[in-house]
């Protein structure tokens, strides 16, 4: 458990970390590390340089603006947990980063980094997808400003260009929401998670999203069940119902040796049904 | 009665050890030590076309690599198997490989480095070309007409064959049977996970040439045998061993392992200290795993439910070669533990030990124990089901009864005392068994998957009797040292040759020799671990340590005893028949005048001025026994899980779990509770999470602890422990072992209440761990559930 030799760097600022980004070879970001210490000691990756963000002051605050959330790239999963003005703004995401691994990685890890590496098995993604955040970053061109559901690509791909640095995320503030996970007994990574977000329109579902993680390559909406459930009561019937076209929404489930593909299909219904329902009475 | 034993002294090594005091070989540092490196095979069965070191040995900070090659050259032997039986065909197993590879994870080359750092870049830079060879991993397929072969050498990748018990009685009583229940099933391999991984020093003494080795081990007298005998050529007189403070075991740090000898030797051909630490992915590739039988069984019964008889075959993986005591787990551990807590005439066993391309296979807590009672258990629940009889009635029914103690079963162990029918009915009060059966009548008038589980299961523990051990294919005996050395001002300082990993003997020890002699636990320092220090013993394993190492202590004590009596019969001017020793003081004291006396001190003393001894008396106050047990001890336990099973995850949750144990007299309750409840969660960890899987190609599917899923303390509610007590008759101390009872019985505990959870839905039979896709899957096939 010995990482290979690299150079190290600390960024005093985000325009020097794209700098040094832009002009190392081979050079990644880390902040909390949690994700990329690991694959560094088993030698699975191996930078020439690392680029430490987790010093840059001002991208670790967590505030309320208007009807969303401004979370910033190092708010570590612990303090976006236990923050008041997520937990009253948008709980679903409190109970998102309440989920993620243990105490340890929760103090550690971030919620920039966990958004970077886009682990299949990460627990934020699902709900950066049905919150529809938006996802800042900082490049050699200036700042942008992408959607969760063009952020990703593929497993462990982002829309991030190399030198890119996320600086913060916006979440809009959702009362009706809910994430849901099936742990994988040894790594506490998401088997299948599932965020629901629900919007009452009188009686009847007025909106509805569906992310899931766990399950393919990259998170997923499952947009033909958060279709079906609108336009209805949220009714056991009609959230099952829903739930039941959450299949549509996997090309190809990932297996492993805890759970096959076609197994994580399964729990996603389940999961997604018991997210709903929760959703659903927090919409009111 | 004793101060000190039966009660809960708190453990005298904890200070240390939740300080970070502890001492362990990681811990071992010398200035211009050289950390050493291994490269591990990525292959599980490979021909070594080439292999370059040269970029390797040319980095900055590399003091030496060497091949498999140099080992040889360099008087390195191969690793010898300490247990065969009779016509064991054992493969060579090279300390590194010199031009095949046979598992993953296999040592091929080694770096001795300046930094750790520098030792695993150098690993990398070794460039090594294999050629794969077909591989085989499955106990059974090993033996299939045309299977790859593992070593070209052994037909069928048969190591042993072997077979115990009353065949003629057990095709009486299936001839004859009325009712017949069958099963066959998977023991599946773990993977011990020590929460020290495994590591070794050394240190060489060019002037002496005197080699002292510091290694994770649980019996460092053996290692220090087996490396001067085999494999490292040391005289035992020139190499000292010490296990320092040991991180766990549970069986792993038994054997002798290719890296105790790799490090002495680097550490002499480089002439400076070396050590190697094991990372956690060597850890899960190269320490000795458990279990893995396949295994198809069959329970003869008559129409009223008496078991008559008892079929079993069993393919047992040992690995790609034979680990220090491999053969011995299947066979002498397993096969004669088939009878259960049963009376059942017509016991009968055979097995076959095959060799795959796998890391190899040996004792893990438990060790054939667990893998008989779960085979064991799970009939008896069928042979309750096809009956349509309680499982706790239909066990109590066949229980041996207490008044058949000793018993004699059909597969040669003699059962020293019990008393299962009252382990069974205390266990079912303190569940109130009656009312969990009620409330899972209810749980499924709801809809709900609720299963109770009961167990009643045997332990062979403290091995064992020399001779009997010698019989069954030992090369090595299983008695202990122990040696009780009073100073001269009546301090005690204890030699045990039991190996603490754990377990507080230094606190456990402590309190039967302060007892014996009667002095304050204060005063009793308790040495293991280190063969310069010690007396030859034999270690822990087995839960022996108690049973074996304890009557040792106690006859050594016996002989302070004697001694001090007669001389302070001799100080007192009284015939030594006029004097008595008390042990609650440790004073000696002419009868019926307590205060006409000779503290414990003031005798040692004089022992040692020696200016007044009797007529013949030697100077000195020291004592050494060698205690081979008479035979085993044979812990007994009944548990009883209480379960529900998420009819939509499919997730198992445990609502209770009860255990009562029966390890006979006990010396501290909270030590003894400690090793029921982590045995337990270990057992549990079998039942629900734990699996080392390979692929068709021999790649460890769980290699990191990112799949290898050990249990956490979520797993289970607070487990509920208690005890009845018969002691054993043959030992000093009444004792019987209590280190693996736990594991034993509740992987069957709860698999028993699973699939009790799942009768149902038509579900009779799961594959462990059951996971939440297994339990999916059968419920699936039985044609239930979505």
């Amino acid at each position: 458990m010995f990482p290979s030799q690299f150079d190290y760097h600390r960024a005093a600022s985000v325009a020097e970390a794209v700098e040094l980004l832009s002009s190392l070879p081979d050079a990644k970001l880390v902040a909390g590390g949690h994700s990329l210490i690991p694959a560094m000691k088993l030698r699975a990756a191996q930078p020439a340089a690392l680029v430490d963000i987790g010093r840059i002051p001002g991208l670790a605050d967590v505030s309320a603006d208007g009807d969303s959330l401004v979370v910033g790239a190092l708010a570590t999963h612990a303090a976006v947990a236990d923050s008041a003005a997520v937990r009253s703004g948008c709980p679903m995401l409190a109970e998102t980063a309440a989920a993620i691994g243990d105490i340890q990685v929760r103090n550690r890890g971030t919620i920039g980094g966990s958004l970077a590496h886009a682990d299949p098995g990460a627990d934020y993604p699902a709900a950066m997808l049905a919150l529809g955040a938006e996802i800042t970053a900082v490049g050699a061109g200036g700042e942008r400003t992408i959607a969760a559901s063009d952020f990703f690509v593929d497993i462990l791909t982002t829309a991030l260009a190399d030198n890119e640095v996320i600086t913060s995320v916006r979440v809009p503030c959702v009362a009706g929401g809910a994430y849901l996970k099936h742990r994988h007994p040894a790594s506490s990574y998401a088997v299948v998670g599932v965020a629901a977000c629900v919007g009452m329109d009188g009686g009847n579902v007025g909106s509805c999203a569906i992310g899931i993680n766990g399950v393919t390559g990259k998170a997923v909406l499952a947009g033909a069940a958060a279709a079906a459930l609108c336009g209805g009561p949220a009714s056991a019937d009609r959230i099952a119902a829903a739930a039941g076209r959450v299949g549509d929404a996997f090309d190809e489930p990932l297996g492993d040796l805890y759970a096959s593909g076609e197994f994580r299909a399964h729990l996603a219904g389940v999961y997604t049904r018991r997210a709903l329902a929760v959703a659903a009475e927090r919409a009111g | 009665m004793g101060r000190y034993v039966g009660t809960s002294v708190k453990r005298v090594e904890d200070p240390r050890f939740i300080q970070g005091k502890g001492r362990y070989v990681a811990n071992i540092q010398f200035p211009d030590m050289v950390y050493v490196a291994i490269k591990r095979s990525p292959e599980a069965h490979a021909r070594i076309t080439r292999m370059d070191t040269s970029a390797a040995a040319a980095m900055d900070g590399v003091v030496a690599v060497f091949t498999g090659q140099d080992f040889k050259d360099g008087g390195c032997g191969s690793l010898p198997c300490g247990w065969l039986v009779p016509d064991t065909k054992v493969p060579d197993r090279p300390i590194v490989v010199t031009d095949r590879v046979c598992h993953v994870g296999d040592s091929v080359a080694v770096v001795a480095a300046r930094t750790p750092y520098i030792a695993a870049d150098a690993v990398e830079a070794i460039e090594v070309d294999y050629e794969p060879l077909p591989t085989v991993v499955d106990a059974r397929g090993a033996m299939d007409e045309g299977a790859p072969l593992v070593h070209s050498e052994i037909e069928n990748n048969v190591s042993y064959h072997w077979a115990l018990g009353d065949q003629e009685a057990c095709e009486k009583a299936f001839a004859e049977a009325d009712e017949v229940v069958e099963i066959e099933l998977v023991n599946q391999r773990l993977i011990p996970t020590a929460m020290e991984p495994r590591a070794a020093a050394a240190q060489w003494d060019a002037a002496s040439e005197e080699m002292t080795v510091w290694t994770t081990s649980q019996n460092p007298h053996p290692i220090r045998l087996l490396l001067s005998a085999f494999t490292l050529g040391i005289p035992e007189s020139k190499l000292r061993v010490i296990s320092p403070d040991v991180g766990g075991g549970f069986g792993s740090k038994i054997f002798h392992y290719p890296e105790e000898v790799i490090v002495p030797w680097v550490a002499r051909q480089v002439g400076r200290p070396a050590r190697w630490v094991a990372t956690r992915t060597e850890s899960q590739m190269t320490d000795s795993q458990g279990r893995d039988h396949v295994t198809v069984a069959k329970l003869a019964m008559t129409s009223d439910g008496t078991f008559t008889g008892l079929d079993v075959e069993t393919w047992a993986n040992q690995g790609a070669y034979l680990s220090t005591f491999a053969p011995l787990i299947p066979t002498a551990l397993y096969i004669t533990l088939l009878s259960g807590n049963y009376k059942m005439p017509g016991v009968f066993g055979k097995v076959h030990g095959t060799l795959t391309n796998t890391v190899p296979v040996d004792a893990y807590r438990g060790a054939g124990r667990p893998e008989a009672a779960y085979l064991v258990e799970r009939l008896v629940d069928l042979a309750a089901t096809r009956l349509g009889r309680d499982p706790l009635d239909l066990r109590r029914q066949n229980a041996i009864p207490k008044e058949d103690f000793p018993y004699q079963t059909p597969v040669a162990f003699l059962y020293d005392s019990g008393d299962y029918d009252r382990l069974m009915t205390t266990a079912a009060d303190r569940a109130d068994y009656a009312g969990m059966r009620q409330a899972q009548a209810e749980a499924r008038a709801e809809g709900k998957l609720r299963g109770v589980g009961v167990v009643c299961c045997i332990e062979a523990s403290g091995p064992a009797p020399s001779a009997v051990a010698g019989s069954l294919g030992s090369a090595v005996g299983f008695w202990e040292s122990g040696e009780v050395r009073v100073h001269p001002t009546g301090q005690v300082s204890v030699f045990t040759g039991s190996h603490a990993h754990g377990q507080g003997h230094e606190t456990t020890l402590a309190q039967v020799v302060a007892d014996e002699l009667g002095v304050p636990i204060e005063s009793v320092e308790v040495v293991h671990g280190d063969t310069g220090r010690v007396n030859f013993g034999m270690g822990t394993y087995g839960s022996r340590s108690a049973c074996v190492g304890g009557s040792a202590l106690v006859r050594s004590a016996e002989k302070v005893r004697a001694k001090v009596l007669q001389l302070g019969a001799h100080l007192l001017e009284a015939a030594e028949e006029d004097v008595v020793y008390d042990r609650d003081t440790g004073r000696v004291h002419v009868k019926g005048s307590p205060e006409s006396g000779k503290d414990f001190g003031e005798l040692a003393f004089a022992a040692y001025t020696a200016h007044n001894l009797p007529e013949g008396m030697e100077p000195g106050l020291d004592f050494v026994s060698f205690y081979d047990p008479a035979n085993f001890t044979f812990p007994a336990s009944s548990h009883i899980c209480e379960v529900e099973v998420c009819p939509d995850t499919w997730e198992v949750r445990i609502l209770r779990y009860v255990a009562v144990d029966d390890v006979g007299k006990v010396i501290n309750p909270m030590i003894v509770e400690g090793q029921l409840q982590g045995g337990i969660v270990q057992g549990v960890g079998q039942a629900l999470t734990e699996i080392g899987a390979y692929s068709d190609d021999g790649q460890l599917l769980s290699g990191t602890l990112l799949e290898y899923a050990v249990p956490r303390a979520d797993l289970l509610p607070g487990i509920e422990v208690d005890r009845i007590e018969t002691p054993s008759p043959h030992n000093p101390l009444g004792v019987k072992g209590a280190g693996e009872m736990g594991t034993i019985a509740a992987t069957p505990a709860v698999a028993n209440a699973v699939l009790d959870a799942l009768a149902p839905l038509g579900v009779t039979h799961i594959e462990l761990p059951l996971t939440p896709e297994r339990i999916w899957r059968a419920v699936q096939a039985a044609g239930n559930g979505a």
